[in-house]
């Protein structure tokens, strides 16, 4: 029996982790296709997030129930706290520099 | 819709840190590190206390303490909200991906004004923040309590017009 939920442990650990590198090809792939700053930064996000979640996740079910996992946990936690920081340096500092998105502007809400 | 260039300067000490504060902090922080590290060599242990104590000081220039208490509150509530974040992080994850493997780029660059004035400065954080983190919006610029969001397509700016996350998060402060 434990053997079996170990199995299925590894092959859903396999699962996240090769689904994390994906998101890491298409953020790249994202970043080549997109047009203009602003939407690169999108596809950016793609392996900032999605990428650092499931690669973390596989990490931590390969680790199984102990420190190193704990620690896993943690980097994971300490990535996605300050990876929208980095890209919102990013992002500010390009908007107040005078770089103006090529973008529509969605007015107020329609009641 | 013009971007302010906001202050950079620390504002003024709100809560001052009381020495309770200051000592419970280092604790965590020791023994966080104690367990981290996992090696007990002098100068291993000298370059901890070191980084405690530095990590220490630009906390409280940071004006830390005079959240920590709103932070403490609201840590009960985290692992729901991460949660639903999580889950939207995923869907908004698949969209953007079928957009960069579509045959044809299709997109609509939109930006929209978020109003996160009923947040506090942490909830008003954790906003830009989560906005940042799910892919597709990208929080641009934050002054006094809107936020100027830059939306891959224009049916994301439309569900950030209906303040659902706002109130999530309002919930999670309250």
């Amino acid at each position: 029996m434990i053997e079996w939920l170990l199995i299925v442990v590894d092959i859903v650990s396999w699962i996240l982790l090769i689904i994390g590198s994906i998101c890491v090809l298409i953020g790249g792939i994202g970043v080549l296709r997109m047009p203009d700053f602003y939407s690169r930064i999108h596809a950016a996000s793609l392996t900032d997030t999605m990428a650092t979640l499931a690669l973390f996740s596989g990490m931590i079910l390969q680790a199984g129930f102990s420190l190193a996992a704990a620690k896993l946990f943690a980097i994971m936690l300490f990535l996605l706290l300050t990876g929208p920081t980095a890209t919102y340096a990013l992002a500010n500092s390009a908007l107040l520099s005078g770089h103006k998105p090529k973008a529509a502007v969605l007015e107020k809400k329609v009641e | 819709m013009q971007p302010r260039r906001s202050q950079c300067l620390p504002s003024p000490q709100r809560g001052a840190a009381t020495p309770a504060n200051l000592f419970i902090f280092l604790v965590v922080l020791v023994l966080a590190w104690l367990l981290w590290s996992g090696i007990y060599k002098p100068v291993v242990l000298g370059l901890g206390v070191f980084s405690c104590l530095l990590t220490l000081f630009l906390a409280r220039r940071m004006v830390f303490f005079a959240q920590s208490s709103e932070l403490l509150s609201m840590i009960r509530r985290l692992p729901g909200y991460w949660l639903l974040l999580v889950k939207d992080i995923i869907v908004s994850s698949w969209n953007v991906t079928k957009i960069v493997l579509a045959p044809k780029l299709v997109i609509q660059p939109t930006m929209v004004d978020t109003d996160g004035a009923k947040l506090g400065e942490m909830g008003q954080t954790i906003l830009g923040n989560s906005i940042t983190l799910s892919p597709g919006t990208v929080t641009l610029d934050i002054d006094d309590g809107r936020l100027l969001v830059h939306c891959l397509l224009k049916k994301d700016a439309m569900a950030l017009k209906q303040d659902d996350i706002v109130d999530r998060i309002k919930a999670l402060e309250s």
